[in-house]
């Protein structure tokens, strides 16, 4: 054996356990950009394919007035933020259910718990990610992709003396709109991706079916003892209202481009002050239950 | 301040009584060697020792209790324990990034140089090193960290004996400078034997025997019988008795080397010869 190095200065060296952590969970669940990435890249194949035949809607595109027109190309832009941000939602779910329970499985919870991190630490990294790696990563990944579409639109449409697209004009509206979009998704959801969570560090199996069966069941009880449905009320209402962070759109008001960002309506919303707040409670649960917690 | 001090820790799951009021005092600066069956109580004292579970009765961990002060002692306290906690997916470069980053007392140039002695590379997946090589890993991040107090709970378990001395010499010659305290557990009780400083049997959620190693060696001895003077030796109460190849082999506490001399041949007890004279009643099938 070799000579023990003489004993470093104990001088306390930086750390930083909340950013390792993170990387952590990035080295570890790879899909959480991949998938994401993996989609943008079938949306631009099949943009591509058909970015070929465009010229065959030339006249139809070309019969209608502007504004139109540039609501009828920016159609594909929009499916392509659509398909990247569900792929992220799911890869989410996933990743939210696996994320303090996976640890248990398979033991590594005794090494993570050897180091010096706090259960707090750990939970609120793993929360991190719902919350705002995978935000980010589907803004870049859908902000290339749309530049990549703008710049095959522009090559085929000067090509076929269309002109330059309409689009363009409309790309640093949109990626306002997204970002705002994405920020305000984060919040709203909160409150899910809390629970998500808390179910993975509670659960001693399937994660999943704890996830959603209990509130499926509560739901059904209610309805069948009192005849009410304000608890699953209170789940659709959440799934759905994110809308409320958009002006609202009046009916048979034609053909909108953008939708419009309105922060002062969504904050003023109690719903998301209260979602954030079960949001912090299903997370605190969820340090709690990790303390406890050994593996399984 | 002893580094390690317990008064009637207790620990029961639900009906099941683990722990059943242990009183323990560790000095800083030993290696104490705690023995037992499995199902005694061993894991569960450990885990109540590093603040995985809460307990009754006192405990303190270089004074603070582990339960309520967890965050701050994991700076000073490190475990291994099992063999194959180290996530499968990581690369063991990523391993010592990982530990450099949040272990404020971790020292990445030990972890390399010890590293450096394997076989083990740098890119390599932990779920592409062979089992013994896992160990190697985690005691190289193990040892890089400046802990006072490192607990292994059957650190070499599945290991072929190579690995299994190879660990122990590690920590003996690279790690033990007399200031930091280890508490092992283990079934090999043979290859501890001679790096442990005291020793502790627990069964059934109770200490059963504690004593240094010192007195163990001067206390327990072990008598072959020549077959005459059986009887003889039996009058001297052995407190256990087995036979090999038709001979008697007797193991005695506290009886004088002086007397047990003429009756035999006399030699200090194994730890192992111990455990199953003072286990043997009490419990079935135990060491490993």
């Amino acid at each position: 054996m070799t000579t023990t190095t003489p004993e470093t200065a104990l001088a306390a060296r930086k750390v930083r356990p909340f950013y390792w952590s993170v990387r952590r969970e990035l080295w570890e669940h790879r899909s959480l950009y991949i998938a994401p990435l993996a989609a943008a890249g079938v949306v631009l194949f099949g943009f591509l394919i058909s970015a070929m035949n465009l010229s065959h809607f030339r006249g139809a595109i070309l019969s209608l007035d502007p504004e139109k027109r540039a609501a009828v190309a920016s159609i594909p832009y929009f499916i392509a933020a659509a398909v990247v941000i569900m792929t992220a939602a799911i890869v989410g779910v996933l990743y939210s259910l696996g994320a303090l329970h996976n640890e248990r499985r398979d033991r590594t919870i005794l090494f993570w718990k050897s180091l010096p991190v706090s259960d707090l630490t750990t939970v609120l990294s793993k929360a991190s990610i719902p919350l705002v790696i995978l935000p980010a990563i589907v803004f870049v990944v859908i902000l290339a992709l749309q530049l990549v579409m703008l710049a095959v639109n522009t090559v085929v449409l000067a090509a076929d003396g269309l002109g330059s697209p309409t689009v363009q004009l409309l790309l640093p509206q949109m990626t306002v709109v997204l970002a705002y979009g994405l920020v305000a998704m984060a919040l709203w959801y909160a409150p899910i991706w809390g629970w998500l969570l808390l179910v993975s560090a509670w659960a001693r199996r399937t994660p999943s079916l704890w996830a959603f069966l209990p509130p499926l069941a509560l739901i059904v009880l209610e309805k069948v003892a009192f005849d009410t449905s304000h608890f699953g009320e209170l789940v659709a209402n959440r799934l759905q209202a994110f809308d409320q962070a958009f002006v609202e759109i009046p009916r048979h008001s034609g053909m909108h481009v953008l939708p419009e960002p309105d922060p002062l309506r969504f904050l003023s919303n109690p719903d998301l002050w209260t979602g954030l707040a079960v949001a912090a409670a299903f997370l605190a649960a969820a340090v709690w239950v990790r303390r406890y917690r050994e593996p399984i | 301040m002893p580094c390690i001090e317990a008064r009637g820790l207790r620990k029961a799951y639900g009906a099941t009584v683990a722990v059943d009021g242990i009183d323990l005092r560790v000095e800083e600066g030993r290696i104490l060697g705690l023995i037992g069956p499995n199902g005694a109580g061993k894991s569960t004292a450990l885990n109540a020792i590093l603040g995985l579970t809460p307990f009754q009765g006192e405990l303190k961990v270089l004074g603070r209790n582990p339960w309520t002060q967890r965050d701050q002692l994991m700076r000073d306290v490190c475990f291994i324990a099992d063999v194959a906690v180290l996530p499968r997916w990581m690369r063991v470069s990523q391993a010592l990034d990982y530990v450099a980053g949040v272990h404020p007392r971790f020292d990445r140039a030990k972890a390399d140089a010890f590293l450096a002695k394997t076989d083990i590379k740098r890119t390599s997946l932990v779920r592409q090193l062979s089992k013994g090589m896992v160990a190697q890993l985690h005691l190289a991040l193990v040892m890089a960290i400046d802990a006072k107090l490192l607990v292994l709970d059957e650190p070499t378990l599945g290991l072929d004996l190579l690995y299994r001395k190879q660990f122990y010499d590690t920590l003996l010659n690279d790690y033990f400078d007399g200031s930091r305290t280890i508490v092992v557990t283990t079934h090999q009780v043979e290859e501890v034997q001679h790096i442990l400083t005291d020793l502790m049997f627990i069964n059934h959620g109770r200490i059963v025997l504690s004593c240094s190693m010192d007195d163990f060696e001067t206390r327990y001895l072990e008598l072959m019988a020549r077959p005459e003077q059986v009887a003889e030796a039996r009058a001297l109460k052995p407190i256990h008795e087995r036979q090999v190849f038709g001979r008697s082999l007797m193991l005695f506490d506290s009886v004088d080397r002086e007397r047990l001399a003429p009756l035999g041949e006399v030699r200090t007890a194994s730890i192992a010869d111990l455990f199953v004279a003072v286990m043997g009643g009490q419990t079935q099938g135990a060491t490993a």
